[in-house]
This record gives C-alpha cells, structure tokens and sequence, in this order.
C-alpha cells in the first residue's frame, strides 16, 4: 500500500488541483451545518438580490442565501450522484463479469435485455419511473443507478471478455479457480482503469441528469438544495442580467474538472506512457 | 467463418426487430404504471368521476392491458400506428412531421460539432499537456457539466435578448426555405454543438493518447518524425475505432437526448412530443416516438459498428 | 410651423395614441395637455383619440401558455389559456360573453328574457350569423351544441353546468326556451362558459368538433396543437369592432422564460401569464407595456375537513392565521396581487363582503387557537407541485417558514406536476390548488365549495351555507341577495377548510403598438383571452 505522501509525490500539478477541489468541495459537505450562515431553507431577504452585496452570493429565486445553499448542495449533491453512481457500477460491473464470464444463455439473455433497456432515451426513462414512483431520496438513487448500469455493463462486459480471453485466466481457469475468484482476482483488477474513467464522467453526469429532471419538475424534494436544481431555479434571471444560476453551474463545473483531472492521471498512469509524452 | 458483413448485419437487424418488440412491452407497462390516464390527464382540474368513465369507455380503456397492447402490435405489423387517444391525430401522420424536424437539428448539429470535436481532440493530443491542451480540456469539461438548458438559456440571452441576432424561439413552421430555416433554428444548433462536442473531443484526444506508448509509435518519433505527422499518419487511422464509436453515441444523442433543448427553444421535436405525451398518458404516441427513438439507437450502432469493422479489419475476425 | 410647434403635436400623437391604447385616462390626458400648455385644445384632441375606431388589418403574433399536442377544438375539454384563446375567443363565439365591467351580455343570443321566478328563459338567436363553412346559425346548432356537454356519456368539463340548464326545447327556427330546474338570476353567465362553445350541427343534430367551424371572427388555417395556429380574419363576422386583424398567429410557448424572451426581443406582439418574477423588467423595454388585471383568480390550501387534524376548526384557524399573506403576494406575486380573505370572491367581483375584517399574519393568535384545539404544536404535510400554481413549490416552502412562529411545523412534499390533480389533488389531506375563479358568486360557491360537489376540495358541508347558497341563486331583490352573499363569505372565512393567500391579478405584456379596449376583462389573461378578437394594431 501506498502511504499518502507518495501518493500525492506521485501526482502532477494538475492532478493535485484535482485533489484539492474534490477535498474542498467534500469538507464543504461534511461540514455543510457548520460552515453555513444560515438554515437550508431560511428566507433571508429579497429575491435575487446582487451578488457581492449584504449576502456575498446573493439570494436565490425566493430569497434565499445563496451561499448557505451552495453549501448545502455540495452534500447533497455528492451525496447523491456518489450513491446513484456506486449502485451503478456495483450492479453494471457484477453483471458485465457475469455476462463474459459465463457466456453462453446468460450472456445473451443479460446482453439483450441491456440492449432494450438502452435504447429508450434517459429522461424520458426517468421520467417515467420518477412519475409512477415518487421522487424520494431512495427512488431517485435507485431509478438513476438502475439507469445508468446500462452502458456500465456494457463497458464492464467489453473489458472483461477481452482479458477472459487471456493466458493467465485459462491457466487459473485450469487450476481449477471458481468464477468469482477469477473475477475477484485477475478480472476486476485489469478492469479497474477503464471502468475508473467512465465513473468520474458518469459521476457528472448525474448532476445533469437531476438538473434535467428538475427542469421537467422531478428531482430532489424540496427544501433540500441541489446545485442542478439550483441552476434551473435560477435560470430564468439569465436574460435579464440576474447572473445568480451561474454559481451552482459553476460549482458543477469545477467538480467535474477535479475528479477528472484526478482520474485522468491515473489513466495516464495506467496506459504506461512516461509523463513526457 | 460465415460472419460476412452482410450476415453480420442481417443478425443486428433482426435483433434489432427484437428490440423493438421489448421497447414496446417496457413502455406499456411504464406508462400503465403511471397513475391516471389520458381522461384524467386532459380533463385535470376539471375531471369528475362519471366523465372520466365515459371518455374511457369512448376510448376503449376499459379493456385490459394485454387486449390493448395486442391491438396495438397487430396493426403496427401491418404499419398502422394508431391515433392519438387525446386528439385523434394519425400518429403516423404527427411523427413524421416532428421526425422531419429532430432530424434536421441532428444533422446541422452533426456538421458542426463533428469536425470540430475530432479537430479539438487531435490538436489537444499534439500539444497534449500544454496549456493550449489544459485550455481545450477543461473548457470542454465545463461544457460537458452544463446543464443544457443552463447553456441555451445563456446562448439565448447573448445572441437573441442582448444583441437580437437570432430568433429566441424556433419558430419552424414560419420558415420558409433552406437559409430562413438554419437561421430560425441557429440557438438550437448551437447548444447542441457545444453540449457534444466536449464529449467527442476528449474521446479523439484519449485514444491517440493512449496510442502514443505503442512501439510503433516510439519507431517512427526515433526515426524523428515530427509530431503532427505521427499523430496524423500513425496515430489517427489506428484510433478511428473509439472515435467512431463516441461520435455515433453522440449523434444518437443529437435526436434522442434533446428533449430540453427542445422545451427551451420551444422547437417542435420528437423529444417535446414524447415527454407531453407521456404526460397525457398518450399511449400510442409515446409507443411510437419510443419505436423512432429504438430504431435510430439499433441503425446508429449497427452502422458505427460495420465503419470501426471497415477502419480495423482485426475487429472482424474476433470470436 | 416653429420646431417648438412640431415637437408639440409629436408629444400629443404619443398622448392621444396612449389614448387610443388605454393606457392614459381622460383625465391624465388632460393634466399633460395642460402642461403643454394646450388646455384649451384638450377635449377636442382627447375626443378625436377617445373614438378613434380600431383599424384593421396587420399580422398579430401572440405567446400563450398552457398549451399540448393534444389540443383539440372539442371545446368539451378545453382547460387553460391556449385553447380558449383559439376557441372562445378567436374561432367560435358562446351564447353569451362576459365583458370588461364582469356583466354577460348577449353574443350568439339577442335576448334572453326570464320569467318572473328566473326559472324560465327565451333566448332569442341572432339572426344573420353565418359559420366559417357558410351554413347560417340557427336554435338547431346552439341546441346540439350544448346537448354535447350532457347525459350519458359526456365527458365535457361544463358537465354539470350544462345539465342545471335543464330542459331546453326549441320554440321556433331563432327561439329557444330553457325550463331550469330551479330559479337562476346569472343564467345568462352560465351561457358564456368557455366549454360551450357552438358548432354547426348536421342533420343527425351532431356538431363535427374536430373540424373546426365557427361563427367567431377568424377561421383556422392551420392548426398544430401544442405548437402553433395561424388564423385568418372571417371577412363575414357579425360585431363590427372585432376581428381586427388580417391574420394571427398564436404561438404555443410554455415555459415562462420564453414567453418572457419572445416578448422581449420583439418576436411576438403580446404574451399572456409574464414570469412575474422579471415582468418589471420587461416593462422597461421599449416598446414593451406591462398590463395588470385585478381577476377572479385565486391560490388556494384546501385541507380535507373530514381529516384530523383539520376536523377541528381550531387547526384550521391556526392554519389560516399562521400565513404571512403580504410576504406571500410580496414574494411569490411579486406585488402582482391582492390580499385573500379564505373566502373565493374577490374585491374586483360583484358582492365583494369588502366591510369582513381582513385576516392578518398573526402567529400568536394561531398559538392560541392551536391551544384550544388542545395541542402544543403541531406537525402536518402538505403536497404541492407547480401543476398547482406556477411557483407553488416556493410558495408553499415560504408558508412553511411563516408558520414555524406558531409553533406548526409544516413539511412541504414535492410531488411531480404530472398527474397531479388525478393523483393528489383531493386525494392526500392537503395540497396546494388554484381557482381561475367564476364570474358569480352562486357559480363559484355552488361548483367549488357546495357539500358533495366533484370540485368541493376541502370536502366541507356547512349546513347555513348549503341553505343561504340556494335562498341566494333564486333571489331578484339585489340587496338581500347581497346580504345573503356576504354572510356565505364570513362562513367561509371563518369555519371554511381552505387558506386562500391571495388574489392573482393577470400579467401580461404587449406592444405599444397594439390598441386595446380602455377596459380590459379580468376573468381570463389577455383580456379575457379575447386579445385576437378586441384588439388591433394603432
């Protein structure tokens, strides 16, 4: 195991960027009661008032702190996008292996049942399931993780019929191993790179996905903030000069480039290329 | 070995007919399973029990699932999708038309945003860990992390409310021609550019990237070979593969996925259509728009398939 | 002619266009004359402004809400802003219609005449009117029109409407009589429901909705529901002063910020229901004027009264005591409103009870009548979703921080827009919900708050109400059905399950180059939906 500091001695300059935003934003969420001025859902003055007035981000569209929010909304956000990803990718992964590994009915069965799945359009899926079942916390983890094991199983299935095709896994095939031994042991390893990558942008896309939903009138109930319902709630103020839905966009988009910009070095890492190239 | 192309895509498309089949099965049961039907929908406020009961007896909603769903598939075999239950409009007729127009954005989206998403990737690539290349990656990070409406709504407010240049609203049924139609519908095109373009440029510069350590690659940099000439001679041919495959995901993308894009410029897609319709409950609607969206995943990847088999002949041959 | 001169007369064609567009009143007019220094000039250039006529031709671009693709111009099912812009108020016309002031007057009628006991009507039909398809009006098309709306098998919204028109024969060719089930003093208003549009009939006294014919005073071009209709101007229509217009468009714009958009940069001429939140803004566009119109429309909690805790009237005291109804309109109406007093008429409606007490925030009071109801606080849970009211969600969570002082902790549950008045409206104990409101007291009372009814949302049955409410529907004598109206709104207020915050004025905008009738109607947006037909281009 590799102790911290030559984990970070490891990383780039841009990958420790990386480090630093995820680390801020997730002390922002563990710490969101602490660190907030007010209460998630006090009104504290007018709508939309200036941004670097009395409230340094200004309030939102019914009077709000904006800040308070911002803070707020990184727990939940995370909280949220980390557990419906995680559902994912323990479910895409587990079936993918199963798939590649097994072959045969299984493959197939699992194979097109993924296929059907897929090829209905995600919002409109979500719409679907987030209408007949209530947009609770727990539905909306489990409505977006079982939407998107989708293309995570397939990616899983990929990378692992091609390493299933491999020498080491017939010598352990020939030893005897069980099927979840060689997907423990030799699989999930060789797999990890590739599958890391899809998760950091899967990961963002979540936030989209919810703020999607919120903008058709799903998504996390209120009061609780999130910053994809934030930006839409603000949105409207765009064309008249109200910059407010810019903060949550922003707190989005400065995420998604530190968790990428973190797992991009350990793809970079991965591929074998030497940091010159 | 009989996996000649043409059996290979012999075997998708009647597996894409299968598909279909379960698409359609998935979106009864989902719109089923919603609560209250297309009576109730449309009455709203207004709905009392009795007149909710006569419209579903009008309608024939009183028959179970199955009876309806069978009725339904025995006139698709034979190419008749129905009418709308709210309306009465030829299904056939209305996706046409909105067809017509989700295709036209896909494609004026497609001859922007392709180009450029390959161009931004290779010239990443080539300049990679540069500050041009850290401007390209993070500047398509944060348009891969916008909310698409976030980036209409602000496209809409510097080119139609600040400066007036292009319409806020796509009006389509007013344009007439060509030219008037590009123009009616530019904001549209241009969030939709921006929205895929992040996603095909950082696919472009991850698998030349990846190329690079390949000894093929070391051969020709030690024979000194400038760099753009690596990339674009050695490299690119060998990453079409990945390319081609991201590029078509974001084409389907272009007409299944811009259901927002649509709600925000008041563009009379598919998209729109299929989120009001399952809002009404209108069953054969949804069921079509579902079949369009369905066939246009299953040719997108047939077709991105048979290109990355034609760019890497290798692919054919696996088992 | 001095520079001075000219730059005068520029200053007064302003005014008088102002004039002309009804936004300046004869005595506003008047004062800036005036200042000009033109006061003897003034009511000379103010009458030639006052009566100006409306001038045709031009192409009228309009932005509405509440528009899907399942529109159709079966009126039966029309519901909100769209559809009845297109039918009532561009391609059909009503028996009667409801003008500026709130009083019905006769559209496709002459006359309607009651019998003493207002139990009887004869309604005579216009004669002359002619249907886009040529066909000429006659009793047999009103009949089969509203025949549509009843009996076995109806699925028309005005159901119950149509039916307390009880039985209706036909007299002769243009005379049709109405025998009530009981006296009704404002049948005339139920006569101008937006549901009951007429249609020709055919020989088999059906009328072919979906084809679309009409009297009114555009006929439909094209015609793609939940996207847009392009109509042109009925070269035949009977009123005079409408249908001004060569052709209109009306553009089916749902989400507020493209109404908003559209507005502002000129792409339409008029947009009904603004984003409240930016409509002052929008108001200082050039060009761009703001309308407000005081209506009948109202936000309303209703709590299900059979339920605890709100079967206690004490709860339901605290409930409506605990709303901060001037930050509600400050935030939610952003001004654009005015104070609700738990009962469903407004002060812009006949029979107003303006001298009851209006409610005030008062969290102590709330307090003690939740002591009374023997508790110490109180926790409850309310639906709400923006299908309810634009904003709702917002609206309610502001109400939630409002009544924290009284001690009732109310959690706001966010429930999807779609299917939500199948679904949770009168389903679930308490909700957020809305009234476009009636033009009469009876017709609001009777559909909204009478014991058994379909739309009684708090399921309320007030044994004094139920008596005064059918004392008052038959009563001629104006005083004492005056009377009778006012006590029925301080029971209301007072013993009734729904918290109403507010009043709801309409906001809408529209160029200053269109010209409007100086008073505009309050029962719907966009002058009562009836912009294509009443308005014109200066």
């Amino acid at each position: 195991m590799m102790g911290p500091v030559t984990f970070l001695k490891e990383l780039n300059f841009s990958a420790r960027i990386g480090l630093f935003i995820v680390c801020c934003m997730a002390f922002c969420g563990i710490f969101a009661p602490w660190l907030a001025p007010y209460s998630e859902s006090q009104i504290v003055g007018d709508v939309w008032e200036p941004i670097g007035g009395k409230f340094i981000f200004g309030t939102d569209q019914i009077g709000r702190d904006i800040l308070t929010r911002l803070i707020f909304g990184a727990r939940n956000t995370i909280a949220l996008a980390l557990l419906s990803t995680t559902v994912a990718f323990l479910a895409g992964a587990l079936l993918g292996f199963i798939a590649a590994t097994m072959g045969g009915v299984t493959d197939q069965v699992l194979c097109r049942l993924v296929d059907v799945c897929i090829s209905i359009p995600t919002l409109i899926a979500s719409l679907i399931f987030l209408s007949a079942l209530g947009t609770a916390v727990t539905t909306l983890v489990l409505v977006i993780g079982i939407i998107y094991t989708m293309p995570v199983f397939r990616i899983a299935r990929a990378v692992a019929m091609d390493i299933e095709v491999m020498d080491y896994i017939e010598a352990a095939r020939l030893r005897g191993e069980n099927l979840w031994w060689v997907m423990h042991k030799e699989i999930l390893p060789n797999a990890l790179t590739p599958l890391a990558a899809e998760f950091g942008l899967r990961f963002c896309f979540v936030f989209l996905l919810i703020s999607s939903l919120s903008f058709l009138g799903l998504g996390l109930q209120p009061p609780l903030a999130d910053w994809g319902a934030m930006v839409r709630g603000n949105a409207d103020g765009i064309a008249w000069g109200f910059l407010h839905s810019l903060l949550p966009a922003a707190c989005i988009a400065i995420l998604t480039i530190g968790i990428n910009l973190l797992i991009d070095r350990w793809v970079h890492k991965a591929s074998g290329l030497r940091d010159d190239q | 070995m009989n996996n000649t192309l043409p059996i290979i895509i012999l075997k998708r498309l009647t597996m894409g007919l299968f598909i279909l089949f379960g698409v359609s099965i998935l979106i009864t049961v989902g719109v089923e399973a919603l609560a209250g039907d297309v009576c109730s929908a449309v009455l709203g406020q207004a709905a009392s029990p009795e007149t909710v009961a006569a419209c579903q007896a009008q309608l024939g909603l009183n028959q179970p699932v199955y009876v309806r769903y069978l009725d339904w598939l025995f006139n698709v075999v034979q190419g008749d999708f129905g009418t709308s239950l709210a309306n009465k409009r030829e299904v056939s007729e209305l996706l046409s038309k909105r067809m017509g127009n989700t295709f036209y954005l896909a494609t004026a989206a497609a001859i922007f945003a392709v180009p450029l998403g390959i161009f931004l990737g290779v010239v990443a690539a080539l300049y990679r860990n540069s500050a041009l290349d850290h401007a390209i990656s993070s500047s398509t990070l944060a348009a891969i992390s916008s909310p698409e409406f976030f980036v209409g709504y602000i496209l809409m407010a510097i080119f139609a409310v600040s400066n007036n240049w292009f319409p806020a609203i796509s009006d389509v049924e007013s344009a007439a021609g060509f030219w008037s139609r590009l123009y009616v519908s530019a904001l549209p095109i241009m969030t939709l550019t921006l929205v895929t373009v992040a996603h095909m440029m950082r696919m472009t510069r991850a698998s030349i990237v990846n190329l690079l350590a390949s000894p093929y690659i070391e051969m020709a940099k030690l024979k000194g070979m400038k760099p753009s000439r690596i990339i674009i001679k050695h490299a690119l041919p060998n990453a079409w593969a990945p390319i081609i495959q991201v590029v078509v995901l974001n084409l389907g993308y272009m007409v299944v996925g811009c259901v927002v894009i649509e709600v925000v410029f008041v563009y009379p897609g598919l998209g729109a259509l299929t989120v009001e319709s399952v809002m009404l409950r209108d069953l054969p609607i949804v069921q079509g728009t579902a079949m369009v969206f369905a066939t246009v995943y299953v040719v997108l990847f047939l077709v991105a398939d048979i290109l990355s088999m034609l760019a890497n002949p290798r692919l054919r041959y696996r088992k | 002619m001095s520079g001075n001169e000219s730059k005068k007369l520029q200053e007064i064609e302003k005014l008088q266009k102002r004039v002309i567009s009804g936004s300046l009143s004869r005595r506003e007019f008047m004062r800036a004359a005036a200042v000009m220094g033109l006061a003897a000039a003034a009511p000379a250039l103010y009458a030639k402004a006052a009566h100006a006529k409306p001038k045709k031709g031009g192409h009228y671009r309009v932005g509405l809400p509440a528009a899907n693709t399942g529109d159709n111009m079966d009126t039966a099912t029309n519901s909100d802003n769209f559809m009845i812009t297109m039918a009532q108020g561009s391609v059909r016309n009503c028996v009667t219609e409801v003008d500026a002031n709130g009083k019905a007057i006769p559209e496709l009628a002459e006359s309607l005449e009651p019998s003493a006991d207002a139990a009887t009507w004869t309604v005579k039909v216009r004669k002359g009117v002619v249907f886009h398809s040529g066909k000429t009006l006659d009793a047999d098309d009103i009949i089969a029109s509203i025949e549509h709306h009843r009996g076995e098998g109806s699925k028309s919204a005005a159901k119950s409407v149509a039916e307390s028109m009880g039985e209706i024969k036909k007299d002769d060719a243009n005379t049709i009589i109405f025998k009530l089930k009981s006296g009704n003093a404002d049948f005339p208003f139920l006569l101008s429901d937006y549901h009951i549009t007429i249609g020709a009939a055919d020989k088999s006294g059906k009328v072919d909705w979906m084809a679309g014919d009409g009297t009114g005073p555009y006929s439909i071009k094209t015609f793609e529901p939940g996207v847009r209709a392009h109509l042109v101007r009925n070269p035949n229509y009977f009123k005079a002063d409408e249908g001004n217009f060569d052709e209109a468009t009306l553009l089916a714009l749902n989400d507020a910020n493209a109404r908003m958009n559209a507005m502002s940069t000129g792409q339409v001429d008029a947009i009904a229901r603004c984003d409240l939140k930016t409509a002052k803004l929008l108001g200082k566009k050039p060009g761009v004027e703001v309308l407000e119109t005081e209506g009948t429309k109202h936000y309303t909690y209703p709590m299900d009264v059979r339920q605890k805790p709100f079967n206690d009237n004490n709860v339901r005291m605290a409930l409506k005591l605990g709303m901060d109804r001037k930050v509600f309109i400050d935030t939610v109406l952003r001004g654009y409103g005015a104070l609700g007093n738990d009962h469903p008429i407004g002060a812009s409606q006949n029979y107003h009870a303006s001298d009851l007490p209006q409610r005030k925030y008062d969290p102590d009071k709330a307090k003690w009548h939740l002591k009374q109801a023997g508790m110490s606080s109180l926790d409850v849970e309310m639906s709400a979703s923006d299908a309810a009211f634009a904003g709702a969600v917002d609206a309610t969570q502001l109400y939630a921080e409002s009544l924290k002082p009284a001690g009732i902790n109310l959690t706001v549950k966010r429930v999807s827009d779609d299917g939500y008045w199948s679904n949770v409206w009168m389903k679930v104990p308490w909700s957020a919900s809305y009234w476009s409101g009636r033009p009469t007291a009876d017709w609001m009372f009777t559909i909204g708050w009478k014991a058994g009814g379909n739309w009684t949302e708090t399921f309320w049955d007030h044994k004094r109400f139920e008596e005064l409410l059918v004392k008052g529907r038959a009563e001629l004598d104006e005083a004492k059905r005056s009377a009778i109206y006012k006590e029925m709104q301080s029971i209301c207020r007072d013993e009734g399950g729904s918290v109403i915050p507010c009043f709801v004025k309409s906001v809408d905008a529209a160029s200053d180059k269109l010209g409007r009738p100086a008073k505009l109607a309050g029962n719907f947006e966009l002058d009562g939906c009836r912009s294509v037909a009443r308005w014109w281009f200066l």
